[in-house]
């Protein structure tokens, strides 16, 4: 099993200026991971499957921070029998620079994966052969995984009705009557 | 150690696929949507079918359904909160969900996990590989029309399974019984008899089962040389469980991480030569030849002891900030959890890494220059839950 230090050596010097930098994982899961900067990505993404084997992108999955958005990439190699290698890239920020380059041409497993990021978290793939909401319909505007994401007001009614609940339908029928 | 060269009976290539009708080009394509009530989908699926003649050219598959963002739920409550949900993921294999969110975390944590709480973990996901790979050879022989008697025959033995379950968890299907550094109760010696008993009786069924199916002319006439997948595709797209494997790719994560205690038994990893439907169906039936070896050996060998760490602390626990992602070998494939915490007693991100919903990316390369009544099987071939699919 190569360490995470090892890998970001290699990178180096395959790659210059990649600018991976290590994201030490202080749980004991021991799980270490790579930042890569968004404008290498794509570049180091290819050398990673080519050259050092990680041939299997296990896990894609987004993550709404305070101030960014960042998807997580998990990936393994079947051919070497190791992993995981977790490797991630961050927005510029949250609401208008969105952007991230997929890497859907690189591991194709990529590509329901950053569909369902892009749908939930609302991070645009640069580069995806075909970016369109996965799970929520298309006509949906918000992006319901970010943490701010605010429930529309469709009170149904409920049989077992209880204290939220009622609480919510009284909000409901108030705004009904203010909007009539 | 693999098993390869396990058909009895393959005809020559080609054999059952009339000679392909080249499209002149004229004519309009027929779109159908397939779905999302269409018997043949396991719940709310929906392929948007082009078709030129019979021919598939195009399909794109719909999903969410189903969906209830799951994660999201996850988020506002504390860790051991979402165990009884992962059982609503894939729900014919709720034990497995479970383990896997239990390695996750315990991952995240650092915690140990008593010696006889790792069989009981082993013989309960065993049992349900074999129930799911039995119920899905059954879906996938009623899918090509053999209305019942295949099924009637795979339930018959989910049905001494699901007992089992019932009689240790509560439950038959969402069982909710494993917990972060063990499991939540233990077994008795009468319910180890009664496992015995059962698994003693599989190799039977297994034996009766491929006996009715393999060599069967109509199963070997709809599945031989359909909905073939490539191995490089197959790694590339990041297809995992029998699907992988029944193109001839050696990736088991049981033998590859030897999670829990998978590495003291003696099991073999079948692998198929073709990538077909008819291998697929073959893998699942040699995986359940596998799992009764391993039950045997682990229902032999269960030690006496604690189910559950004593320092274990189930409510209201906060892991250190971090990250973990586990994952383990689940019939569908590779299940894993990838949990972030920061310091809270909920996880600041909870995240299922879906097999099925990995599984279907390549459902259309697998299905172009098909016939419309293949891709039926070839979507039944994938064992696929809408429950996990859409989350």
């Amino acid at each position: 099993m190569r360490t995470v230090e090892e890998i970001k050596a290699a990178i180096e010097t395959a790659i210059p200026g990649a600018g991976a930098e290590i994201v030490p994982n202080p749980s004991p899961s021991g799980q270490h991971s790579l930042r890569l900067a968004p404008s290498h990505a794509v570049a180091v993404a290819r050398f990673l499957r080519d050259e050092l084997s990680f041939d299997f992108l296990s896990n894609a999955s987004g993550v709404d921070w305070p101030d960014c958005l960042e998807a997580v990439y998990h990936l393994y190699s079947v051919a070497l029998k190791e992993g995981p290698l977790t490797i991630r890239m961050r927005t510029a920020n949250r609401t208008g620079q969105v952007e991230l380059p997929s890497l859907t041409p690189i591991w194709r497993s990529a590509e329901f994966q950053e569909r369902e990021i892009f749908d939930l978290f609302g991070i645009v793939f640069k580069g995806h052969p075909d970016l369109r909401r996965l799970l929520m319909w298309p006509e949906f505007k918000d992006h319901p995984m970010r943490r701010d994401y605010v429930e529309p007001d469709d009170f149904e009614y409920e049989p077992t009705a209880h204290d939220a609940v009622l609480a919510r339908a009284a909000a409901h029928r108030a705004a009904k009557e203010a909007g009539r | 150690m693999t098993v390869t060269g396990f058909v009895r009976e393959r005809k020559p290539e080609g054999w059952n696929r009339p000679p392909i009708i080249e499209p002149d080009g004229e004519g309009e394509l027929l779109e159908v949507a397939m779905g999302p009530h269409h018997p043949s989908t396991h719940g709310v699926f929906r392929m948007d079918v082009a078709l030129d003649g019979e021919r598939v050219v195009r399909l794109k598959p719909v999903f969410g359904y189903l969906h209830r963002n799951h994660e999201k739920l996850a988020e506002g409550m504390n860790y051991l909160g979402s165990m009884p949900f992962t059982d609503r993921l894939d729900y014919i294999c709720s034990l497995t969900n479970n383990w896997a969110y239990a390695l996750a975390v315990e991952k995240l944590t650092g915690q140990e996990v008593p010696e006889r709480a790792e069989y009981l973990r082993v013989i309960l996901g065993e049992l349900t590989r074999v129930q799911n790979h039995a119920s899905s050879i059954g879906f996938l022989i009623q899918e090509m029309g053999a209305s019942g008697t295949p099924l009637m025959y795979a339930f018959r033995e989910r049905e001494k399974i699901l007992d089992l379950f019932e009689s240790l968890t509560g439950s038959r299907m969402m069982c909710n019984y494993m917990r972060f550094g063990g499991c939540r109760v233990d077994a008795s010696a009468a319910w180890l008899d009664a496992a015995r008993k059962v698994v003693a009786g599989l190799p039977g069924f297994v034996d009766e089962f491929e006996r009715l199916l393999s060599t069967n002319e109509i199963v070997m006439a709809r599945t031989q040389g359909v909905g073939i997948l490539r191995p490089e595709l197959a790694v590339n797209a990041g297809v995992t469980g029998p699907m992988l494997r029944a193109s001839g790719v050696n990736y088991d994560i049981r033998k590859v991480d030897g999670y829990g205690i998978y590495n003291r038994f003696n099991f073999r990893v079948p692998l198929g030569d073709h990538g077909d439907v008819y291998d697929r169906f073959m893998i699942r039936m040699l995986e359940m030849r596998e799992s009764i070896r391993i039950l045997t050996q682990a229902l032999k060998d269960i030690p006496p002891g604690p189910v559950m760490d004593p320092k274990a602390k189930l409510r209201g626990f906060r892991p250190k900030p971090g990250e973990a992602y586990g994952r383990i070998e689940a019939p569908k494939g590779e299940l894993g959890f990838y949990l972030i915490s920061d310091g809270g007693p909920n996880p600041y991100r909870y995240r299922v890494r879906p097999p099925s919903l990995i599984n279907l990316t390549i459902l259309e390369d697998m299905c172009l220059g098909q016939n419309v009544a293949d891709v039926v099987l070839i979507f039944g071939s994938v064992d696929i839950v809408l429950g996990e699919v859409d989350r």
